[in-house]
Parts: structure tokens; C-alpha cells; sequence
């Protein structure tokens, strides 16, 4: 396709990608610096139905000047990126100092709501994402090896945890894992222990949290796996079975390098879907246990009275870097197969 | 001559229904909580809408989407029905206009004492009181020999004692839902042992000290005789649990005692709900609750004629003697004219004990988000007391100092 061409086809999504993904990254990025004005408080007499007393407010007056001239608010530099609640650079020094051993330090670190929301989130993309691969293969592959009268409603039925809203999926899991529910009220008479519950216990949440994050996207690997499988050369196939090959080493050393490029795409979007865990956090009301890089972002809009739009936008721009830095490797390998093509 | 006279019939009883308010113009767009006592306001206010646009928004997200929809200008309501922690950022963003010249040309009705004033200017108009208190199990209770808690320590014994008899495996509740409710359950307690928020008067955090550390204790003790899931559990959930008959005693919001009490569900449990006045703690002698108002707040991003429109038609249901004698087991109303019936007893008791509103500062919201997520570790048993209270200090000072408080 001629250049020329190209760009005009490509002109409306590329306009509408600047506009509503590329200017609200940079907007997003420039929030970050600032921070709110020093408040200015002043004291005053309040009276309500359960009596009068003297205590602070924000001075309207003062405060709507300020932000008239500075409408952005107070530049803080980096100032949000280090504190307590994102890098905690302050901290780190400190409990680096403090700690006796390497242990003690990490146990410290991992008290930081940053760091203990890095944590959930990189253990939910490392083992969901090779999970959702390996099981989305499996499925696909006997799917492929079944009657072709009985595969439809098959089909329909693998990828029905996809159909499902996310919300409704896990709510229903979250019904489940009651502590009178199915699952919890069967759990607690199989261990003895009347007082066990899924729902309070962190490692029993990260595990329901995982295993909900498989069931609900392997199906989307299923389908591009089910997909490319259909383009698998029959030919290769047949001659390797009369050379004697198993079923493995079909499977090995002709099927999947036939469907490597899906394998990189599927690990691509999985990756990228996983560091943004959130809808199962909210879903199993998991927040005491589990919390997420998006969770945080969603926690600093909303769940205070007062919205921390600048600790938002500097979690945003860092789950921003954290996604380029897992995709690195994949991306990397992809730019290498391109050149060897060409 | 008869269809004349029908017609003419009809527009008489048209204008007598709404000659009260008599609303000519403007639009009223409402956003507001989702309980039954504010939907009988807001029926009550519609009553009188006359020839004004009038919607409602009822949802438990009210405080997620209020600053956001107010901010707006124009702004999407006309009207936010707010509370004492829910107007403070209403306010620190000069969100809401004073009504003082509404209230002095259409609020004959309304009582001097409904009036929220800051430095003099009228910024809501209250109609209900609430708050947290004990309601029992009265058959349970006797049953076990057990008179009716006092304070919580009386709750923990009176609990362990029902356990221990083998009736029930939970037999507390509270909203522990990690978030706003965990942390409200905490700013009660705290209260209860006389604590003080914040050090004298400014915006500096003063809750790592013994009173702290006893709040959580006490919450945790309580916490380990609730159903295992408390984590999770709001004040509909446990509102679940209690008409399942799995609990005895229970800390709720006097204002969800209406369904509760209803002829839905097991009778027996029913006639054996009891409510009884908010518990004391550490030997303290003020209740471990807040005192709240419900009340209603105009938005400042909207026109005159739709404030004044909003004004009307909220200050006829802030002041009607017929919606607090028709709902009066919905709300302890703060209409005058209105009767406490036997739930309002919670509130009424409280007010008695002299128990303390909710603190209305504008950094109070901060600690409030700093305390719901920070002190679930202890509760859970993976951190010490100290330390999550030294973990609430420093989410809230980094907060606070991003948002200019500090």
C-alpha cells in the first residue's frame, strides 16, 4: 500500500486515538506535577441541630483567588511520584536503615500501599497470564480434535465466562465463597474449622481473585488459538504421522511453531489486561486483602471525600510505565522476527 | 354546560393540591442517598413541584458522583441531600450557596434548629437525625440470662456468653465492610474512648496513642465474635444476617431500623427486635456513636430561578407536620410536629448521653479514607496495633499534604 493511501486510511483512528487516548495521557501526565494549593483555614462558628461550636473551614475567598491565578495548583515536581503513598522514597532509606535483615526490610516494603499493590498485581498478570495461555491452547486443541456435530454448543459454552459481565461473574463467585455459601460452607466442614472464611483470609481471596481472572479469559485465547489452529497446514501433519510421530510431537514441533505469532499476540493482550486487575477486586469486595495498581486509582477518585486527582494521574503514569517495562521482552522478540522476515 | 363544569372542577382541586408552593417556573434535579426516609422527603417535595421540572436521583454511589456533578456548570443537580461528612467537601470546594434569603422569604415552616449555619450563613437545611446504636435480641437475651448491654464490654461478655451456649456461632454484627464503613465504625469508638482526631485544632493527626490502641482492640474483640466475612459486610448485609436470625446483638444505623421491622421475614424474630440505646466504652461515659443529620444543600453552579424552584419545594417537605406523622417510624424527623415513636429511641438516647456529631472538618474526609483501608491488616491479625495506627498517620499526612491541609 502506498504511503499516501496508508495515511488517509489510517487518519480517522489515528485523530481519534490523539484525541481521546493521546491528549488525556499528556493531561494526565501534567496533573501529576501539581498538587493542591496550601488550604486556608479559617475559624468560625458552626451551628447545627445538635448545637453551635467553633471550629475550621476553607476560606472561600482567599482559596478562589489562588486558583484563579494558578488554576493547576501547587507544582510539586516529582513530589507525588516519591512520597508515602506511590515510590516512598523517604521510607525505603529509612527502613533500609532500620532493618536488621533483608526480610524484615521487604516485610516493611510490602507494608506500603504502592508496593502492596505492585505486588498483587505482578503476582495476578505472572500466574494468570501463562495459565489463561496454557489452558486456552488445551481447550482448543481437544475442541479441535472432537465431532464437528457436537462442536458448536461446545464452542458456545467455552466462551460463555467471556460473555458474562466481568461484575456478574464475580459476584456470583462472591455468593459462592460465603461463608454460608456453597463453596465457603463446604470448605469450612472439609478443613473442621467453623470459623474459616475465603472471603477474610488474604491468601484464600488472591487464590479466589486468580482462579476467577483464568476462568474469565481463557476463553478469549481459546478463540484465537481455536482460530489459528483451523490454518494449520493438514499436509506436514499427515507426514509426520507416517513418519511415526506422536501426538506431543506434533503438537511440539509443527503445530505450535505454526501458531507462534498468535502465541505472542494472545501473551501480549493477556499482559496488558492483567496489570489492569480491577473489576474482581470491586466484584469480591476484596479491598481489606487484594488491591491493585487500578484499584488505587479508583480508591484516590472516589472512596475519599475528597478527590486526590494528583495522586491518581502519578499511579496512572506509573501503571503506564509499569505496562511498557512487562511488555518490553514481547515487544523486543516481535521487532526481531520482523527483521529477520524482511 | 356539564363538561364546563367538570373541567372547571378539575382545575380547582388541580390548583388547591399545589397552592402551597405554587412553583411557576425553574427545574429541580435531586440527587440523594437511597433509604426509605429520604424517598418519603422526596415524594413529599414532588408533591408541590407545581409547573417545575422535577427528577430524582437515588443512589448509595450519592457521595461518588456529588462533587463531580456539582462541580459541573452548569451543574447536573439543583439539589444534593447531604449529611454532616458529606457537605465538608461540598464546602472545601465551594460547591453549595447559602440560602439565607430563602429561608427568611419561604421557610416560615422550618424550625431555627434545622438551620446548618457556617459563620452565619445557612448552607442546609436539616430534616432528620441519625445515628449507630444497639438493637438485641430480646428472647436470646433472656434465654441466656443476659441483661441488656450497656456498654461494650457488656456486648463482648453478653456475645461470648451466647457462643459459648452453643445458640448461635456469630453472635455479633457491625458494618466492618472494609472502606468508609470500617472507618466509621472506628471514628465511633475512638469517639466513645474521648479521643481526639486531630491535635489541638489543626490539621495534625492524633490517633497513635493508648485511646487508639484500645479502639482497636475493642473493634477487634468485636470482630472476632461477628460472622468471618465482616470484611465484607455492609449494613444491608448485616440487616441480611440479623433477619436470618444469626445474630443477637447488632450496631445499625437508627435510620435502617424501618425495614427491619417490617412485616416481611420470620415474626418471631420480629417481635423480639429490640432497639436499645448506642453502648459506651473504656468506662467512658458519652456513647461510642456520632451524632448525623440528613439535610438538603443547594448547588451553586445552577440558576437563581432553579435554586429558588428547589428551595420551595424542598422547605415544603423539610417542614411538613403531614409526611412526619404519616412516616414517622421511617426517621427521627426534626420537623416540628413530629412524635418519636420506639425507633427513634436510639437517637433520642443518644442525644441523652450526650454523644458528638460527626466531626465536620475539611480534612476530616482524608482520615476517614486513611483509617478504612489502613487498619483491615490488624483486624486481620497480620499487624500490630501500633503499627497500623502509625500506617493511618502517614496515608493520611501524605494525603494531606498533597491537598494543601499540611
Amino acid at each position: 500500500m502506498p504511503n499516501r493511501s496508508f495515511f488517509w486510511f489510517f487518519f480517522p483512528a489515528g485523530l481519534a486515538m490523539i484525541l481521546f487516548i493521546g491528549l488525556p495521557i499528556i493531561s494526565t501526565g501534567i496533573q501529576s506535577f501539581y498538587a493542591q494549593h496550601d488550604q486556608i483555614l479559617i475559624e468560625v462558628k458552626k451551628c447545627d441541630p445538635f448545637g453551635c461550636k467553633t471550629s475550621v473551614v476553607v476560606d472561600q475567598e482567599a482559596t478562589s483567588k489562588i486558583k484563579e491565578e494558578k488554576p493547576l495548583g501547587k507544582f510539586n515536581g516529582f513530589g507525588t511520584y516519591i512520597d508515602r503513598n506511590h515510590l516512598a522514597s523517604d521510607q525505603m532509606s529509612e527502613f533500609w536503615s532500620e532493618s536488621k535483615s533483608v526480610g524484615e526490610f521487604i516485610g516493611k516494603v510490602g507494608n506500603l500501599p504502592f508496593y502492596k499493590a505492585l505486588v498483587f498485581t505482578l503476582t495476578y498478570c505472572v500466574i494468570v497470564t501463562p495459565c489463561v495461555l496454557l489452558l486456552g491452547f488445551i481447550i482448543a486443541l481437544s475442541l479441535n480434535a472432537i465431532s464437528r456435530k457436537i462442536r458448536g454448543p461446545l464452542i458456545f459454552g467455552t466462551i460463555l465466562p467471556m460473555i458474562v459481565t466481568p461484575l456478574v461473574g464475580s459476584l456470583v463467585l462472591f455468593w459462592m465463597i460465603d461463608a454460608e455459601g456453597i463453596i465457603g460452607a463446604n470448605l469450612q466442614i472439609l478443613m473442621d474449622d467453623p470459623y474459616l472464611s475465603v472471603k477474610s483470609s488474604k491468601a484464600l481471596t488472591w487464590i479466589t481473585i486468580i482462579i476467577y481472572g483464568v476462568w474469565h479469559h481463557s476463553p478469549f485465547a481459546f478463540v484465537v488459538f481455536y482460530a489459528a489452529l483451523q490454518t494449520v497446514p493438514q499436509e506436514p501433519l499427515e507426514a509426520s504421522i507416517i513418519d511415526g510421530a506422536s501426538r506431543f510431537q506434533r503438537v511440539k514441533h509443527i503445530v505450535l511453531p505454526h501458531i507462534y505469532p498468535v502465541v505472542t499476540f494472545v501473551a501480549l493482550i493477556s499482559l496488558m489486561d492483567n496489570f489492569r486487575v480491577f473489576e474482581p477486586i470491586i466484584g469480591f469486595s476484596a479491598e481489606g486483602s487484594a488491591q491493585s495498581l487500578s484499584w488505587l486509582i479508583y480508591d484516590n477518585l472516589v472512596n475519599e471525600e475528597v478527590i486526590l486527582f494528583g495522586s491518581a494521574a502519578a499511579t496512572s503514569i506509573m501503571t503506564i510505565v509499569g505496562i511498557s517495562i512487562i511488555l518490553t521482552p514481547v515487544l523486543l522478540r516481535t521487532w526481531k522476527e520482523f527483521r529477520t522476515n524482511r | 354546560m356539564k363538561k364546563i363544569l367538570v373541567t372547571l372542577l378539575f382545575l380547582l382541586f388541580g390548583t388547591v393540591a399545589n397552592a402551597d408552593c405554587n412553583i411557576k417556573s425553574g427545574s429541580i434535579n435531586i440527587l440523594a442517598n437511597d433509604f426509605p426516609a429520604l424517598r418519603t422527603l422526596v415524594e413529599t417535595a414532588k408533591e408541590c413541584k407545581g409547573s417545575a421540572d422535577f427528577k430524582v436521583t437515588h443512589s448509595a454511589e450519592h457521595n461518588k458522583i456529588a462533587v463531580p456533578a456539582l462541580t459541573a456548570n452548569p451543574s447536573e443537580f439543583s439539589v444534593r441531600v447531604a449529611a454532616n461528612s458529606s457537605i465538608v467537601p461540598l464546602m472545601n470546594a465551594d460547591l453549595i450557596r447559602p440560602m439565607n434569603d430563602l429561608v427568611k422569604k419561604y421557610g416560615k415552616g422550618i424550625q431555627e434548629s434545622q438551620l446548618i449555619t457556617i459563620d452565619g450563613k445557612v448552607m442546609a437545611v436539616a430534616f432528620m437525625a441519625n445515628t449507630q446504636h444497639l438493637y438485641v435480641r430480646t428472647d436470646v437475651l433472656k434465654e441466656n440470662g443476659i441483661a441488656i448491654p450497656k456498654t461494650y464490654e457488656e456486648v463482648v461478655a453478653a456475645a461470648e456468653k451466647i457462643r459459648a451456649a452453643g445458640k448461635m456461632k456469630y453472635p455479633y454484627a457491625a458494618a466492618y465492610k472494609a472502606g468508609w464503613n470500617l472507618a466509621e465504625e472506628f471514628v465511633n469508638m475512638y469517639i466513645g474512648h474521648g479521643g481526639e482526631f486531630f491535635k489541638d485544632g489543626g490539621a495534625q493527626p492524633n490517633i497513635n496513642n493508648a485511646k487508639g490502641v484500645a479502639t482497636l482492640n475493642m473493634l477487634k474483640k468485636l470482630a472476632d465474635l461477628s460472622n468471618p466475612d465482616y470484611l465484607t459486610h455492609d449494613s444491608e448485609a448485616i440487616k441480611v444476617e440479623w433477619e436470618s436470625g444469626n445474630v443477637a446483638i447488632m450496631t445499625l444505623w437508627a435510620s435502617r431500623s424501618g425495614t427491619l421491622l417490617d412485616d416481611e421475614g420470620d415474626a418471631k424474630i420480629t417481635a423480639a427486635t429490640k432497639l436499645v440505646a448506642p453502648a459506651t466504652v473504656g468506662g467512658g461515659n458519652i456513647p461510642a456513636a456520632t451524632l448525623w443529620w440528613d439535610g438538603f444543600t443547594l448547588a451553586k453552579n445552577r440558576s437563581d430561578a432553579d435554586a429558588e424552584a428547589s428551595f420551595r419545594a424542598m422547605a415544603h417537605a423539610a417542614s411538613s407536620k403531614d409526611m412526619v406523622a404519616k412516616a414517622a417510624d421511617q426517621a427521627v424527623w426534626l420537623v416540628e410536629g413530629f412524635v418519636p415513636g420506639p425507633k427513634s429511641v436510639g437517637v433520642i438516647e443518644a442525644v441523652k448521653m450526650g454523644a458528638k456529631p460527626y466531626p465536620m472538618l475539611p480534612q476530616m474526609g482524608l482520615m476517614h479514607g486513611a483509617l478504612g483501608s489502613e487498619i483491615v491488616e490488624f483486624l486481620q491479625g497480620n499487624e500490630s496495633a501500633e503499627q497500623a495506627l502509625k500506617d493511618v498517620e502517614a496515608a493520611y499526612i501524605t494525603k494531606a499534604k498533597e491537598q494543601g491541609f499540611l
